[in-house]
């Protein structure tokens, strides 16, 4: 089942790029969404086996990552239809220098993404880190096409600086496997294969300094990929620059599925008994991480730039949810699920507000509310869902992970946390406040048959979705989290 | 056995000192190319299992693809480019070569401090690929065509590679062909890349890169 769920996107992304009609090629790419979205949900239930000695297997945390891949594509599936529609071939003028461009051919685009959905299932299903590293950088590769879909220079230069700053930082995450292997080596010679359950269960014989050594490398490397600051720098350029839909991806199922190499490394760290060490490392990572979104934050002019320091914010708090440990580590995994929600609903509605107003500068969009009225009704609750208030989902995660320092007693953090925290509050709410209110300037108006429903209906189902965890977490979901904290060293 | 590891070891790091050295994009890419050579011979030399397939394949995939379809894509792209050298990097010429040799001195420093067992790797190794690491890493920031900084990202992974070698003596086959196939894929993708730079701006240097902010 777990070759089924690679084959089948992988197929249809060859079909995808041969396919002559768009709106067969749309219908393959919805169709596909679907496919793997039942598989996956199907595995709730039953979890397949392992395949392939062990290198292929759905564990909590594979199954917990490769869900919300699977949910977000399949959103972004739907969304990317009525974007397309939209997206005439030919010349068109750019929003902002008011120079003619092209976009890549849509063939390309939707292969692309279908082989982005087959990269990322396989680093949610490999339990080798060899394997892992290989879909990682595979990832990278598939999404370059697709930040460069607008044919022009700035695109470009995104494109170029996160095909470069991740190839290097996922490169430097290699070399962190052949320490791995390094240090899975006894000194006779023979050594433990890499994959995670061997490691795992070897944890105690392996060697000390090298596997901390690899853990450095997995953190530096992967966190790259994850946009922990000062990693970041390809982030703000490749979310602002690629179409929305893939932002949405990018932020909410890609950033995760690095973040997913990190947990894998800090897996093999507790069972050798230096659980530590990463925690601390993890911990200065990720509140370094929140303070530098919280100054770009402020006083940020454009709208998707903004979300993208967000999510970078938000990576942050994962990181420092897992430093933690614990009760810390069941909050983070909550709020993955809840940042990759809430954030592509985001970058949804963003995508709307930019089709309209056709500028990301924040103060040249006034009355989102008037013009485009679900989208900004969307935008509000995505707003205050993001920044952690109740009743949505981010603040019951926030909290968990705030509790678990204070019953740690690690006063301090949680103090610097809520003060970044509401920081970022007050960077976010004067700019999406004023964007949502006021009066638009002339000449901006509406779609003349109402907002598209294909526009509408994904970030509308997260915003339920949100709302609904902030309220109640089903039992399985729960205990899948338990699972992975427990994995983790935690209880 | 490590007289012809070492010989390998040593042409690695005279390779390096002339990429550091060198401004001439087309003498870049086939040094490269003449490194990825010497780098398929080393899992050869270093397990010394003639009989073995996996390392014969492996050899071969590495020298076909390091050396032979990486700088034949590299000098396809560097013809279509308007340049042809690398005129003013960030870091002078002369600069680069002092540091190369204070880099390896580094190398040979920190590697004396990393507890590894000989019988692992030989003592030239584990140096060696450090300091290939950090020219690459050296490449990459102190250039300014796109072209070089691929260069550099190349011997980065081959420096990267030369530690997998030696330490990950019993990696899978499968691993090591998705590795390739990625790198491969990497340079096939920023090629195409730095095409649409050279069409869109008439030139490849990354520094003019720089209209997006904060």
């Amino acid at each position: 089942m777990i070759f089924l769920l690679i084959l089948i996107p992988l197929v249809a992304a060859g079909l995808a790029f041969a396919i002559r009609q768009d709106a067969l090629r749309r219908g393959i790419l919805v169709a596909t969404a679907m496919a793997h979205t039942t598989l996956t949900l199907s595995a709730w239930w039953v979890r397949p086996g392992p395949t392939l000695r062990g290198w292929l297997m759905l564990d909590a945390p594979g199954l917990l990552f490769l869900s919300m891949t699977s949910i977000l594509f399949l959103a972004a599936a739907v969304y990317a239809v009525g974007y397309l529609r939209t997206e005439k071939p030919g010349k068109r003028e750019d929003f902002e220098e008011g120079f003619l461009f092209t976009n890549a051919p849509e063939a390309v685009f939707t292969g692309c993404l279908l082989m982005f959905l087959t990269t990322m299932t396989l680093v949610t299903t490999s339990q080798h880190f060899g394997l892992m590293w290989v879909a990682v950088e595979a990832t990278t590769l598939a999404s370059a096409p697709l930040i460069f879909f607008h044919r022009h220079h700035r695109s470009l230069e995104a494109t170029w600086k996160y095909l470069l700053i991740c190839s290097v930082g996922i490169a430097l995450a290699l070399l962190g496997n052949f320490f791995l292997a390094a240090a899975a080596t006894k000194s006779g010679g023979e050594s433990t294969a890499l994959v995670l359950k061997d490691l795992i269960r070897d944890g105690g014989h392996l060697n000390v300094p090298w596997l901390k050594a690899a853990f450095l490398f997995f953190l530096v490397g992967y966190g790259t990929k994850m946009g922990l600051a000062p990693l970041h720098t390809w982030l703000p350029d490749a979310h602002s620059e690629s179409p929305s839909v893939v932002s949405a991806l990018l932020s909410g199922a890609l950033l995760n599925c690095a973040f997913l190499g990190i947990l894998r490394a800090q897996q093999v760290c507790a069972a050798a008994g230096q659980d530590l060490f990463g925690q601390n490392l993890l911990i200065l990572f990720g509140l370094f991480s929140i303070g530098w979104a919280a100054v770009f934050i402020l006083g940020q002019i454009d709208y998707k730039r903004m979300l993208a320091y967000s999510s970078v914010e938000h990576m942050g708090i994962l990181a420092l949810g897992v430093g933690l440990g614990g009760a810390g580590t069941f909050g983070a995994m909550l709020h993955a699920v809840n940042h990759s929600l809430t954030k592509a609903m985001l970058f949804f509605v963003a995508g709307n507000i930019l089709a309209v107003y056709k500028t990301k500068t924040a103060s040249d969009v006034r009355g989102v509310l008037r013009v485009i009225p679900i989208s900004g009704v969307l935008w509000i609750a995505g707003f205050l869902a993001i920044t952690g208030l109740p009743p949505f989902g981010i603040f019951l995660s926030e909290f968990t992970i705030v509790k678990a320092m204070l019953d740690q007693g690690r006063t301090w953090i949680a103090v610097a946390l809520l003060s970044l925290l509401s920081l970022i509050f007050v960077g976010m709410s004067s700019t999406v406040l004023k964007m949502a209110q006021g009066r638009p300037s002339d000449g901006v108006s509406g779609p003349a048959k109402g907002e598209a429903y294909l526009a509408i209906i994904p970030p509308a189902v997260f915003c339920v979705l949100i709302l609904m965890l902030g309220l109640y977490i089903p039992p399985a979901v729960s205990s899948v989290l338990h699972e992975v904290a427990r994995g983790l060293g935690g209880n | 056995m490590n007289n012809s590891v070492d010989t390998i070891m040593v042409f690695l790091v005279l390779t390096n000192l002339m990429l550091l050295g060198t401004s001439r994009l087309g003498t870049c890419i086939r040094v490269v190319a003449i490194q990825g050579i010497a780098l398929g011979l080393l899992p050869l030399f270093l397990h010394r299992n003639w009989g073995e397939i996996h390392l014969w394949l492996l050899a071969g995939a590495i020298m076909g693809l390091k050396g032979g379809v990486f700088p034949w894509l590299l000098s396809r792209t560097l013809r279509e480019s308007n340049d042809s050298r690398e005129d003013e990097p960030f870091v002078g010429y002369g600069l680069s070569v002092v540091t190369g040799p204070l880099a390896l001195a580094t190398c040979f420093w920190v590697s004396s401090r990393l507890p590894l067992s000989p019988q692992i790797a030989p003592s030239l190794v584990v140096p060696v690929a450090l300091f290939t690491i950090m020219v690459g890493l050296f490449l990459i920031v102190s250039r300014k065509k796109a072209l070089t900084q691929v260069l550099g990202y190349l011997v980065l992974e081959n420096g990267i590679y030369t530690f997998g070698v030696a330490l990950a003596q019993k990696q899978p086959l499968l691993v090591e062909m998705g590795i390739l196939l990625d790198v491969f894929a990497a340079v096939f993708v920023m090629g195409i890349i730095i095409f649409h730079i050279n069409r869109e701006f008439d030139h490849i240097d990354t520094d003019q890169l720089s209209s997006l902010r904060s």
